[in-house]
């Protein structure tokens, strides 16, 4: 079977990690991986820059690892799983990470999923909320 | 013989872990969701088994992109745990059941589903969390465990028919096991979330309600769903439900329905959890 990897571009909002996506953060997800272990993470913490330089990545990919842009990690080819390392190693919980990736802030999503999540009305598709 | 004598499918949030291990429970936030538990932590402590298959995925904690299994069975005599970022859960290692794990892998492959045979396994929220919910604190898990890791992070991801054929491959193989042991099968993750991306926080009750009746009523049908369906109407990560169907083709045509309850939310992700039992 042909595979597929156009067909989840109209879902709004969203980037599925497929294995092209896979390939094209392949170091980005092996630099999260490393931070599987406290002496590395020490190391990233002390010095983010230098840690980062000891891996094959883009600039963009460095640039959005210094600067949290987890949106742009994404656009990488980073995964949720593998850049959940970078958030953990800081304390910080999968909601207050996700939150950044929206237009709300962490209180405000947080109120959000309490009240029972986001609405999947109008999320559906980019062609009906007229973004393609 | 062998017998799978019960099913169990729930979320595995790795936030309830942290509840659990943080004695915050009974917290308002918390209490609602594990008293919807209370029933499974009885039942499961009235009806016990000797091993626990527990179909879940690694959440980049032990495979990252080296090494990506879509199906894998570990065949160890124990499984530690993983470092998830934060240090490891402080909940008991694993122990495994080597003897039954290397009848499933063999009769698995011999029966064309190409395993991944993993003889050094740990195991993370995926595995762990539905044990903790299960079974509470205990100082050592009361089963022996065979940890089954399904790749559902990358897409391709198995389809829903690959996963409902082959929990019916297990429920053959365990029939095909000599010693007399009670087995269940775990199907964990799910139900609607997603964790990423503008659209995140993505949650939608009604389509899991229908996926549970679906998973009881007519896997035949349910086996069918694309993936892509998934991805829209549950969220990018409520693609994990296709290992309920592992579950669900492990418990044989028909089904009893011990247990079913649902929850919005725990962190991102809307909560389902379903007790089943084999009719015939």
């Amino acid at each position: 079977m042909k595979p597929n990897f156009e067909q989840f571009t109209d879902i709004p909002g969203t980037t599925i990690f497929t294995m092209e996506m896979a390939q094209k953060g392949f170091q980005l997800n092996e630099f999260c991986m490393s931070l599987r272990t406290q002496e590395n993470r020490d190391r990233f913490h002390a010095d983010e820059r230098k840690y980062l330089d000891e891996w094959d990545m883009s600039e963009d990919q460095k640039q959005a690892v210094l600067t949290r842009d987890f949106q742009k990690m994404l656009d990488g080819g980073g995964n949720v799983y593998f850049l959940s390392k970078i958030f953990a190693a800081e304390g910080m919980s999968y909601v207050q990470a996700v939150s950044t990736m929206t237009d709300m802030n962490v209180d405000e999503y947080q109120a959000m999923m309490v009240a029972g999540g986001r609405d999947i009305e109008g999320w559906r598709s980019k062609k009906e909320r007229g973004e393609a | 013989m062998a017998r799978i004598v019960a099913g169990i499918a729930t979320s595995h949030v790795p936030a309830v872990g942290h509840a659990v291990d943080s004695g915050r429970t009974e917290d308002d936030y918390w209490r609602p969701m594990f008293q919807g538990y209370e029933f499974s932590k009885q039942w499961i402590k009235d009806n016990p088994a000797d091993v626990d298959i527990i179909v879940y995925n690694d959440h980049a904690s032990y495979f990252g992109m080296d090494i990506m299994p879509t199906f894998g069975i570990g065949t160890a005599g124990k499984y530690e745990i993983c470092d998830e970022g934060y240090g490891p859960r402080p909940v008991p290692v694993v122990m495994g059941h080597p003897e039954l794990s290397t009848h499933l892998a063999a009769s698995l492959i011999l029966d064309d589903f190409d395993m991944t045979v993993l003889n050094r396994l740990d195991v993370d929220h995926g595995l762990t969390v539905p044990m903790s919910l299960m079974y509470g604190q205990p100082d050592a898990w009361p089963t022996r465990v065979i940890p089954f890791p399904v790749n559902v992070v990358m897409y391709p991801q198995p389809s829903g028919e690959r996963c409902l054929a082959i929990g019916k491959a297990i429920r053959d193989a365990v029939q095909n096991f000599d010693e007399d042991i009670n087995v269940r099968v775990w199907g964990t993750g799910g139900m609607s979330h997603q964790i990423q991306g503008a659209r995140a926080g993505l949650i939608n009750l009604p389509w899991d309600l229908q996926f549970m009746n679906d998973l009881i009523d007519q896997p035949e049908v349910l086996q069918h769903k694309p993936h892509l369906e998934y991805m829209i109407e549950a969220g990018s990560e409520g693609v994990e439900l296709i290992m309920w169907l592992i579950m669900r083709g492990a418990l044989g045509d028909d089904v009893n329905e011990v247990y079913r309850f649902n929850h919005v939310p725990a962190s991102n992700t809307s909560v389902g959890h379903l007790i089943l039992t084999p009719k015939d």
